[in-house]
């Protein structure tokens, strides 16, 4: 059956998706792209997908019919329609990325051109949503209050706003990024001690907008279908008072502190608006509420699904994006069946019986300079959310869940200088701060006073953080059941409760046992039982008193997953476990998932047999180990969090599939690794570890001298890893930002330069290789592979060096008898080839390798886990075509942070494109990260004398291709010398004009190159500025040298229009016409 | 915190603690699945005489606004849908002890105790909320920890269910000045929302108990509302008799709310029947059968109109989604309607609020 509301059923659908991940698009689209995609194709329709992120489910064979690792931009998009004949097209799948697309493929006309129809939510009211003046107009014909705001030209202008908006107001300096040189005024001297300065500096307009800090920030969550039945499927609260973006908050579902008359004048409100907007699908409505008033002011409308809605589904149960895309598809809501219970309607509002606490993840500390308050900008790169029957039980579970070291509510674990001015200008460790403020005394009212969050949240941090206490004063003596109980249910961990009481969590553990205080299975209904489900949606709990299912009797295996996505762990982790869980499935097991992040696929209850979404802790694992008796744990898919468990669970007798535990730390272990390539004649950089700062010095002389890469195990601030260039560098570093003592070891390792990195992933079974695949780095040894460019198959490697690693990996899987994934990375210059690191599990990389070799490398180690064998066709090098993945980085919502590439991880997302040639293969993933042709002029500041040299003939490239060229003085001297045509561009501390940012603001530079010198990062000199300028006015911007004279080669020889349009499964299929 | 219990007519023990008043009673067990609005529901006077358990697992979050004035309900400026806490007991997870609400007065548990109504928290809702989902509401006695089964049959105190609306009508005739268009509410419990809902929309009340002869305040009226109410509708019968003898022969539009619906279809000669655990919750799906549009609806009642039973003049008006019950009746040649559900709301959604826009609309346009 066909959806009865649309005029005629389309044939070719092409879904966009939301690209790399990057700091407010993440996970979560390929959540709801995945989900579209299956509500589509059950319609049999032929389903066209455009995401050149090569590490999401979306993009596997299994799901769309065609798949195009192409950017998601306008230019593509259109190719793309007229290829494969589109004659319709989903625009809301995909982030703000996809919307974009749509939108600017409408204004130019294309849809209309080739008939192509937009399913869904019409592209007239996407504008209505996107296009603050015309919100703004549509929501005054219905009467719904919006901010008020007015534009200004003068002085008077703005005091005659300040009398009609009335006080308190926010100046605001219109066409300023990231909100800077807003300021709130209180009072009307206020106003007037600000005007002044507004229009001094120049600015044509100041805005003058209501202030509504401290209001409550209230979301809800609205479906509605092309018959106009409507519904909110979930409603959210944000602890943190507005001001926070939501993105940065701490949210909980439902909301806590509305009472019926305020929960729906919202709801009512949002149910007429999305009416008169006339969305059709799913949307997302913001409120800020007055907490003294039923005021109210609609703050935005994503008409998409958005990172709140994939929240929402998980929260809730309701397929938000499966529902969407039938909606678009002309279903209506009544149609529809309730995935859940599958007995009732798909139009009724979930009801909860648990609140779910969703809590931010940031990786701020890897960055040199940026701001770390949290304020309207989202600058958190994951988020976590747990489930609880109290605020106290999901919160606590969630801090615990950001995997930043802390058991839960801790007023000890940071230490705050002023406490009263963290809870007023609140950064990432803002609930901490409320904690130590409650345990000094604070009162919850003067708490409130400062925070603006609301008394009822704080009143419950205020028990949980009495409760501690309590805990800590039964300090060496056995705690009674009445009190572990209580702990329990408020949500604090074995471990918790083990520090505070001065014992081990294995004694914790114990004494729960002997009182019998174990978790409940609870389910997710959507219901609240009303209804028997049908799925296995679970979470524990020590509310309950008894399960809600009981385990089966199939033989079943458990998989742990990623956790929350974070620098250096994401997307990548979680198709892995979704690969992992349909491999066992498809050989008969019971698959049990274990995860708790709502932006992942491995969380939607349909991808196996049970979802338990809770953390992933030795503690959560040893219950669900005795309760449901798996055939085995598979922990080596998830990344880094569910490895670092594997040994202590083997201990306590839980059985690892794959690769021996003991293997994993003799793997992860320097000292034991270490030794095991010295057994192995396997070659590796010379390091050293030492207690004590004095040894450092001499031994970074002892290594063959200065860089040295620092690795300290216990780090004060900023990140974990450095190179020192020199003594003083080193000096520096490890009295600053380390603490260094016998107990917090340092390693010094030496720093290879120039080398070239090579990666292989692999998998084996018991100790013998059976699939393989290398992957170069463009860049030289120093970038973390992360952030680096690879390629495969490698096109600069010699066969010798290929043939080295090769034995390498041989002899080390058969070392550690590895069954399963792993992946090594190595050092390779002139054939030498030394081992740098070695990773007993599933890599970021896997994706990609498997979806460029065809190979599913994820399916084929878990079958070998599993004991299946037969063999593989590998086919590691053999291939027509080249992929590159390119990492994207999110340095232009980090205000302040220093866009360069180091030995951390600073990327949040990346993508993988297919090529005929290196070069072509580069250029589409670098512009489905940012890059744009240059066109104008190029800005060249390239470091050191030798970078300088090695770059003349690309230089001359580029002025063949008649671009202009901006040097810095240094660059300019050698350029001038060599004879080549370019323009100065001064530095900041020249002083002088043209300066090199001034002539970026003006529109002549369209491609910066700034290589920067070996210590910039701390000392922040003239190169920081020109390349956040870059970032900050969306210039495409190349620090490293290796990859700027790739992208010249890759210039010169195609232009955008040359790049070639085949879609994955062509690039497969010409595997069969090679020479075997 | 003092011990307290809740005991199963079939021997189940939920143990918890008491947070309200030190009572002990008996009443039927049921339970309500709405995430807010705790002030509305448990004044509602539909819950008379029962013990309500509701799943959602923190109560008491915003608190319990100031308690209404003595004053005659010339007006209804507050969220109470009556003057006092309807339910026999009330069952939660957890209470909160800290509010926050700028309209909080005093906590959950103040309010329940200051009400003589008796709490318990720390049950585990969810496992009870099963149990009565696969056996059927039973009855269930709220009692102190040490009480005896025995004993808590014989002393807990209970309510006269066959008595139940007359408990909760008002005692007398109440008016309420909105307008021109007269409106005769036949209050068998109602909520007063409903009232609410009438003079909002600029007409006025004659707010009538339903044992009082209605036919003087028919001659008065344009329209005839029929209220809900606790219980069983079949213990209404001499008010079904007075709908067929005096408010049918007036030919006065009539519009039925949640027992106003049962009642109707009784007096149109239909049949009620009890649903295994009723229908209480928020998130209730109905479908209009002639214009295929769905709305969420508030729902509270055990009983539903059997569509099989009505005669042929009648028909259904809305059905429920999830498990295709009866959600409302219309006479197929007269201006009467009712809706098992509630349009007034309170609490839960207003999407089904229009049906008092059109009864208006009907009365006026029918005003001689």
């Amino acid at each position: 059956m066909f959806g009865q509301y649309l005029p005629k059923k389309p044939r070719r659908v092409l879904i966009l998706g939301s690209g790399a991940l990057k700091i407010g698009e993440a996970g979560e689209f390929d959540y709801s792209g995945s989900q579209a995609i299956k509500a589509l194709k059950e319609e049999g329709l032929y389903t066209v997908l455009i995401n050149p992120n090569i590490a999401t489910i979306q993009t596997s064979d299994q799901l769309a019919d065609k798949v195009y690792f192409h950017p998601v931009d306008p230019y593509f998009v259109e190719k793309i329609i007229v290829r494969e004949d589109i004659d319709a097209i989903t625009v809301s799948f995909g982030g703000q990325t996809a919307l974009n697309c749509g939108v600017a493929l409408d204004a130019a006309g294309v849809f209309e051109k080739y008939g192509v129809r937009v399913l869904g939510t019409p592209i007239e009211a996407v504008r209505d949503t996107e296009d603050r003046r015309r919100f703004v107009q549509r929501l005054n014909e219905i009467g719904v209050k919006s901010a008020r705001a007015e534009a200004c030209h003068s002085e008077d202008e703005v005091r005659a706003a300040v009398g009609r908006i009335g006080l308190p107001v926010i100046l605001r300096a219109a066409y300023a990024l990231g909100g800077k040189g807003s300021r709130i005024c209180e009072t009307q001297a206020d106003v007037e001690d600000a005007l002044p300065k507004l229009f001094a500096s120049g600015l044509p307009q100041v805005l003058v907008e209501e202030s509504l800090r401290g209001w409550k920030e209230i979301e809800y969550e609205v479906v509605r279908d092309a018959r106009d039945n409507c519904i909110t499927v979930c409603n959210m609260e944000n602890v943190d008072p507005l001001g926070i973006h939501t993105g940065e908050s701490i949210v909980v579902a439902p909301s806590q502190t509305l009472n019926n008359e305020e929960y729906q004048l919202l709801r009512t409100i949002a149910i007429k608006t999305i009416r008169h907007l006339g969305i059709v699908g799913e949307c997302n409505i913001q409120y800020a509420l007055d907490p003294n008033s039923l005021d109210y002011r609609v703050i935005e409308v994503n008409a998409r699904l958005s990172r709140s809605s994939a929240l929402a589904s998980k929260a809730t149960g309701y397929p938000l994006a499966y529902v969407a895309a039938k909606l678009a598809l002309g279903y209506t809501l009544p149609d529809l069946p309730n995935a859940i219970t599958r007995r009732t309607s798909a139009f009724f509002e979930p009801a909860l019986d648990y609140v779910v606490c969703k809590v931010p993840r940031w990786d701020l500390e890897k960055f040199v300079g940026v701001e770390h308050k949290i304020g309207s900008e989202m600058k958190s790169v994951g988020e976590v959310m747990a489930i609880g029957k109290t605020f106290a039980e999901a919160l606590q579970k969630a801090l615990r869940m950001i995997d930043i070291g802390v058991d839960g509510i801790d007023p000890h674990k940071f230490k705050f200088d002023d406490v009263r001015k963290e809870l007023k200008e609140p950064s990432q460790r803002r609930m901490f701060a409320v904690a130590r403020a409650l345990h000094e005394g604070m009162t919850v009212d003067e708490a409130h006073a400062l925070s603006r969050i609301d008394e009822f949240f704080l009143s419950e941090i205020a028990d949980t953080v009495r409760l501690g206490r309590e805990i800590e004063e039964k300090k060496g003596k056995e705690l009674d059941a009445d009190l572990l109980l209580r702990a329990k249910r408020q949500g604090f961990s074995d471990k918790g409760i083990a520090r505070r009481a001065g014992t081990s969590d294995d004694i914790v553990r114990d004494l729960r046992r002997r009182h019998g205080i174990r978790p409940h299975v609870a389910q997710i209904d959507t219901l609240a039982a009303e209804y028997p489900a049908e799925t296995n949606y679970l979470y524990l709990t020590y509310h309950a008193q008894a399960d809600d299912v009981s385990p089966s009797w199939r033989k079943k295996v458990l998989v742990l997953g990623s956790g929350a996505y974070r620098i250096g762990s994401s997307v990548e982790f979680d198709w892995c476990c979704v690969n992992a869980i349909l491999a066992a499935r498809e050989l008969g097991f019971e698959t049990i998932v274990l995860n708790y992040n709502p932006e992942t696929v491995s969380t939607d209850y349909d991808v196996s047999d049970s979802l338990v979404f809770d953390e992933i802790t030795f503690e959560n694992v040893m219950e669900l180990w005795e309760r449901e008796r798996p055939y085995g744990v598979i922990v080596s898919m998830g990344g880094q969090v569910a490895n670092n468990i594997a040994i202590r669970l083997h201990r306590a007798g839980v059985k690892i599939l794959g690769t021996s535990p003991e293997s994993i730390d003799a793997a992860e272990d320097r000292e034991k690794f270490s030794a095991l390539l010295d057994k192995l004649e396997i070659d590796q950089p010379k390091w050293t570890s030492t207690g004590k700062l004095e040894d450092a010095e001499a031994i970074a002389e002892s290594l063959g001298g200065y860089p040295v890469l620092v690795r300290p195990s216990y780090v004060l601030s900023g990140a974990a890893m450095t190179v020192a260039h020199e003594r003083e560098h080193l000096r520096n570093y490890l009295t600053r930002a380390a603490d260094v003592s016998p107990e917090h070891p340092v390693v010094i390792t030496k720093f290879e330069q120039n080398s070239k990195e090579v990666e292989i992933d692999a998998v084996a079974d018991e100790g013998e290789i059976v699939l393989w695949s290398i992957s170069e780095h463009v860049e030289n040894a120093g970038v973390h592979s992360g952030d680096a460019t690879l390629v495969l198959p490698p096109q600069k490697l010699y066969i010798e060096t290929i043939r080295r690693i090769k034995k390498i990996a041989r002899d080390v899987a058969a070392a550690l008898k590895i069954t399963g994934p792993f992946n090594m990375q190595f050092l390779a210059k002139h054939n030498e080839v030394k081992v740098i690191e070695c990773n007993l599990r599933a890599s970021r990389s896997f994706p990609f390798v498997s979806k460029v070799t065809g190979n599913n490398f994820i399916r084929e180690a878990t079958r070998r886990m599993l004991g299946v064998k037969g063999p593989v066709q590998n086919r590691a090098l053999d291939l027509d075509y080249v992929a590159v993945k390119a990492a994207q980085f999110s340095f232009s919502r980090l205000a302040g942070a220093d866009p360069t590439l180091g030995v951390e991880m600073a990327s949040t997302g990346e993508v993988g494109c297919f090529g005929n040639d290196l070069n072509e293969a580069l250029l589409k993933a670098l512009v489905a990260t940012g890059f744009k042709f240059p066109k104008k002029g190029v800005l060249l500041s390239l470091g050191p004398a030798a970078e300088k040299l090695r770059f003349l003939d690309d230089a001359k490239m580029l002025r063949a291709m008649g671009l202009a060229l901006y040097a810095t003085p240094g660059t300019y001297d050698v350029l001038r010398e060599n004879g080549i045509d370019c323009e100065i561009a001064y530095k900041k501390s020249d002083n002088k004009s043209p300066a090199a940012v001034d002539l970026m603001n003006e529109d002549k530079i369209d491609l910066v190159i700034n290589i920067p010198r070996s210590y910039d990062r701390d000392g922040r000199p003239d190169g920081y500025y020109i390349r956040r300028r870059a970032v900050d006015r969306n210039i495409p911007l190349i620090t490293n040298m290796q990859l700027a004279r790739a992208v010249v080669e890759a210039i010169e020889k195609y232009s955008i229009d040359d790049l070639e349009m085949d879609d994955w499964q062509s690039y497969l299929a010409r595997r069969s016409q090679m020479l075997v | 915190m003092q011990a307290m219990k809740l005991l199963l007519a079939d021997g189940t023990v939920y143990e918890g603690r008491s947070f309200g008043a030190h009572r002990e009673v008996a009443g039927e067990v049921v339970f309500n699945t709405g995430m807010s609005g705790y002030v509305e529901t448990l004044t509602d006077p539909s819950y008379k005489g029962q013990i309500l358990v509701l799943t959602y697992p923190l109560q008491g979050n915003y608190g319990v606004p100031a308690p209404r004035k003595r004053e005659p309900l010339a007006e209804l400026r507050d969220k109470y849908e009556s003057g006092k806490v309807q339910v026999q007991g009330l069952v939660v997870l957890r209470h909160s002890p800290n509010p926050s609400h700028y309209d909080n007065a005093r906590t959950l548990g103040q309010w329940l105790a200051s009400e003589g109504v008796p709490a318990i928290e720390c049950v585990d809702t969810r496992a009870l909320t099963r149990k009565l989902r696969e056996h059927g509401t039973v009855e269930g006695f709220l009692v102190d920890q040490k009480t005896s089964p025995v004993d808590a049959r014989a002393k807990s105190e209970h309510v006269e269910m066959a008595q139940v609306c007359a408990m909760t009508t008002v005692p007398d005739v109440i008016r309420y000045e909105g307008g021109a268009l007269k409106i005769l509410l036949v209050d068998t419990g109602a909520k007063d929302s409903i009232v609410r809902s009438v003079v909002a929309r600029g007409a006025s009340v004659i707010r009538v108990p339903f044992h009082k002869d209605l036919r003087p305040y028919l001659k008065e009226c344009d329209g005839v509302l029929l209220s809900n109410g606790p219980g069983d509708p079949k213990d209404m019968m001499a008010t079904v008799e007075q709908l067929r003898s005096a408010v049918f022969p007036s030919g006065k539009p009539i519009f039925g709310v949640c027992m106003g619906n049962q009642l109707l279809g009784l007096a149109a000669g239909g049949n009620t029947v009890k649903l295994k655990y009723g229908h209480r919750s928020q998130n209730q799906p109905v479908q209009d059968l002639l214009t295929r549009r769905c709305y969420v609806t508030s729902q509270n009642h055990g009983y539903v109109v059997d569509d099989e039973s009505l005669p042929k003049e009648w028909e259904p008006w809305f059905v429920n989604v999830n498990d295709g019950s009866n959600e409302g009746i219309r006479c197929r040649t007269k201006p009467w309607a009712s809706v098992q559900f509630h349009p007034e709301a309170a609490p839960g959604p207003e999407d089904a609020a229009f049906l008092f826009d059109d009864f208006l609309r009907l009365v006026g346009s029918t005003r001689v």
